[in-house]
């Protein structure tokens, strides 16, 4: 059992549980210390995490998994309209039917590799949209989104005679998961999906994930057929999008067509590249940034601007006001390409590269006479 | 038991492990529990009550969305007794002072909706739980109002819809925490029935483009019942995608499709593209079954049609409110607010305006901030003076029975804010409806305690 995981591993599962569960406490001072974003910050971790499964270890770049994530955010809804308000058959419904979702179009796309593969994900993701927003309005309500109502059948809390105060809103057991109760229930799976994360990256399936990556010609030509491998990390990183969109139903019972469109699956592309493609802990804090400046800086307008720069003289403090007003408020989306212009540029391993760096400069400066030079070494 | 290489049994190590995720877990629910601890869902203890504004800034209908901020800065402004104190004046009965609501001054935070309903629920629970909300009021989309209403319920705030005119949010999916100003495509196509009847006759076959979601599909359903009880012929209807941008692959069928009449069931910028690009394929200077083709667009706003321009001259539609009315009301807010902008108000601004002192109002009479107090004064509230006439605050689904105005693309504007004629104020009594035919529920007043 000593082998069970590597002392790292183990070390790095640590503080990560430990920086998730304290987020509350330290995210107050940056305004973002409020259930509804640190929920988000859990969902978006897990839909990274998964992603990075295909994306960073198998090497295929999935441009449709807003797809699986829409998928099971749609299956837990009608979980709860027709079954039950808990969230564990929701939970469990929106995997499996993402899972099943992901196995149809990942045996398809997967046909091609490279850039083909990509087009092929879009193109499916975008019929999904599509299907979602237009053609199956009965069963996704569309653009209006799906939500639950008080006449919905619940056929399980109905047998049971389970009945609930107000509006119908998901439960663990009878109890309510809005507030922090949500986000703990939800830290809670994205601590497991990174340890399970973590376990596939280290085991000899992970091993044949990367060799994929990194020449699957050669793979095949050892005899191996890649496919079902290609295929079973494809189904993995769906069930996980799955898992993060039933979560995201959980908290707030509401599903609409948006989640799906193609913006939402370039999202967590960049959230993958932004953080660190391949690394386990780098997509997570790329899907953070991301949430965190599009709740955060999407909010800021001209008065708490005006508010902030207000030590500045007057006329220099209106200047300030109106060039920085451009960047935030609905101009979020220019602050966020700026920034991943720069980490693309600078760090193209992303954040994650620049803590590595980091690292390696700190130690090279410890031993004393240790000339410091700018060289990468090379290894 | 096998040591690992540093010393540390696996076991001590989970133990460690599981002491520290239950420590760390456990602290922040000591830290917020003082936080939430209140009787009701963000109750103002200050000298201030924060009202949460959920705007759509960009997208579709980011026109509107910034006309309406514009009006709650105003609304507000008046209410906290700054300018010159608009519709304060003028509404009748009125408990407002003046001196904020319950004389804790009155601030605001904002959130942009971007038009969609999944961003606008997560900008009002934002608002709701880091920015303290004690009224959550705005956006432009019927997909957002019904979206976020939803949210409203079940934290137990009270949600002030802007500007939505879908049956379903005060129909089938009306909220008792959600209260509407803005008139419905139901009382749109009862309004606007006799005038299409007298201008272009019984006879006429008419096609539908409606934007795909809740407000396109209510009011396309409510226009159709209108003119097919008329005698006209509903050819087709098909339905665009929200935001669309380019038309031209819905308007090319419409040529060859044997209608004579073109119904747009779209708004905002949808509106402004699509009745535009129609008026570019030649439409208005078409015949068709020996009739000259004819444009209709049912719920039609100032804004709109100084986007479109030239092109909507002649075009019938409805409005909420026209700033060129001639009551006190009217009068009072278009000069407070062309004071402060330098233009008249649109009608998403005026319904706006109205509801956060409709809101203050509430408040001040029932004496609290609690929601189900505050709901139970603005149920069968009547009151005058705000620019619609004598209005009802209609008890059993929330919705103001008030006039509906009928309008017309004016033919020689004499500055660029003249765009419509008021052609016909279709009078409360003549819209009103029986609130059960759209069925719904509105639910407990009793919060629920997901803020507790």
């Amino acid at each position: 059992m000593a082998n069970f995981m590597s002392r790292n591993d183990l070390l790095l599962l640590l503080g990560f549980t430990v920086v998730v569960l304290t987020m509350p406490i330290w995210l107050t001072p940056f305004g973002a210390g409020y259930p509804d974003l640190l929920q988000r910050f859990m969902i978006f971790g897990i839909f990274a995490v998964g992603f990075n499964i295909l994306f960073g270890l198998t090497g295929y770049l999935s441009f449709g998994h807003a797809a699986f994530f829409g998928v099971g955010s749609y299956a837990a809804v009608w979980s709860f309209k027709l079954l039950t308000l808990d969230a564990i058959p929701a939970m469990i419904f929106a995997v499996l039917i993402s899972g099943l979702f992901a196995l149809i179009i990942g045996f398809l796309s997967l046909r091609r590799s490279g850039i083909y593969f990509s087009i092929l994900t879009l193109a499916f993701a975008q019929m999904s949209y599509n299907l979602a927003y237009s053609v199956l309005t009965p069963i996704t309500n569309g653009e209006t989104g799906l939500q639950l109502t008080l006449n919905d059948p619940r056929v399980l809390d109905a047998a049971i005679g389970q009945t609930f105060v107000g509006q119908p809103v998901p439960t663990l057991l009878g109890q309510q998961l809005g507030g922090y109760a949500g986000f703990y229930f939800c830290a809670g799976f994205l601590i497991l999906s990174f340890f399970f994360a973590q376990r596939v990256a280290g085991s000899p399936f992970g091993m044949m994930l990367k060799s994929i990556k990194s020449n699957q010609t050669r793979m095949q030509f050892t005899g191996f057929n890649t496919r079902p491998y290609a295929l079973s990390a494809f189904v993995i990183s769906g069930m996980y999008a799955g898992l993060a969109g039933a979560l995201l139903a959980v908290t707030d019972p509401l599903a609409g067509a948006e989640r799906m469109q193609w913006t939402a699956s370039g999202e967590v592309v960049l959230m993958t590249i932004l953080g660190g493609v391949g690394t386990l802990v780098g997509p997570v804090i790329g899907a953070w940034i991301i949430k965190y400046f599009e709740n955060i800086l999407s909010a800021l307008n001209d008065n708490i601007l005006t508010q902030f720069w207000s030590f500045l003289p007057e006329g220099l403090a209106e200047i300030v006001v109106k060039v920085t007003s451009k960047f935030v408020g609905d101009g979020w989306h220019l602050t966020l390409g700026l920034v991943f212009v720069i980490i693309v540029i600078f760090l193209p391993g992303g954040i994650m590269e620049g803590v590595r760096r980091m690292a390696a400069t700190a130690r090279r400066s410890d031993p004393p006479g240790a000339k410091s030079h700018q060289h990468q070494p090379a290894e | 038991m096998t040591i690992l290489k540093s010393g540390m049994s696996r076991r001590r190590l989970l133990q460690t492990g599981m002491a520290g995720i239950i420590g760390s877990g456990v602290a922040p629910m000591m830290f917020t529990k003082g936080a939430w601890a209140q009787e009701f869902c963000n109750n103002p203890t200050g000298d201030t009550v924060t009202l949460g504004l959920n705007l759509p800034l960009t997208g579709a209908y980011a026109e509107e969305g910034a006309d309406e901020q514009k009006a709650y800065e105003l609304a507000i402004a008046h209410l906290n007794g700054e300018g010159d104190g608009g519709l304060l004046n003028v509404l009748t009965p009125s408990a407002l002072t003046g001196n904020g609501i319950l004389g804790k001054k009155v601030g605001y935070v904002t959130s942009d909706s971007q038009t969609k309903s999944d961003v606008a629920r997560a900008g009002a629970t934002r608002m709701i739980e880091r920015d303290g909300a004690i009224m959550i009021t705005g956006g432009s989309s019927s997909g957002e109002a019904v979206a976020v209403q939803g949210l409203c319920q079940e934290m137990g705030v009270i949600f002030m819809a802007g500007l939505t005119h879908s049956n379903d949010t005060t129909g089938k999916d009306k909220r008792r925490y959600g209260f509407r100003h803005f008139f419905n495509a139901y009382q749109s196509g009862t309004a606007l029935g006799p005038v299409l009847s007298n201008a272009y006759g019984n006879d006429r076959r008419a096609y539908h483009l409606t934007a795909d979601y809740t407000w396109g599909w209510t009011q396309e359903e409510s226009i159709k019942n209108t003119t097919e009880a008329l005698g006209w012929d509903t050819v087709e209807a098909v339905r665009t995608p929200l935001g669309a941008g380019d038309f031209s692959q819905f308007l090319t069928p419409v040529l060859n499709s044997g209608a004579d009449v073109l119904i747009l069931n779209h708004y905002g910028n949808d509106m402004v593209n699509s009745l535009t690009q129609a008026v570019q394929f030649g439409m208005r200077d078409r015949q068709a079954n020996g009739k000259d083709f004819q444009i209709v667009v049912p719920l039609f706003s100032e804004l709109m049609a100084k986007g479109a321009g030239e092109n909507i001259k002649g075009i019938f539609g409805t409005s909420n409110w026209h700033w060129n009315l001639q009551d006190p009301g009217s009068i009072a807010f278009t000069k407070s607010f062309g004071a402060a902008y330098g233009s008249p108000p649109s009608q998403a601004a005026h319904t706006c305006y109205v509801q956060t002192l409709l809101y203050a109002d509430a408040v001040e009479r029932a004496g609290t901030f609690y929601p189900p107090e505050v709901i139970k004064a603005l149920e069968g509230h009547e009151f005058d003076g705000m620019g619609n006439g004598r209005t009802l605050y209609r008890a059993e689904d929330h919705q103001c029975m008030k006039s509906v105005l009928v309008v017309q693309g004016n033919d020689a504007p004499t500055s660029e804010y003249d765009v419509l004629n008021v052609v016909e104020e279709v009078d409360a009594a003549t819209v009103d409806y029986d609130p059960s035919i759209f069925g719904g529920e509105l639910g407990p007043a009793e919060p629920a305690p997901v803020c507790a």
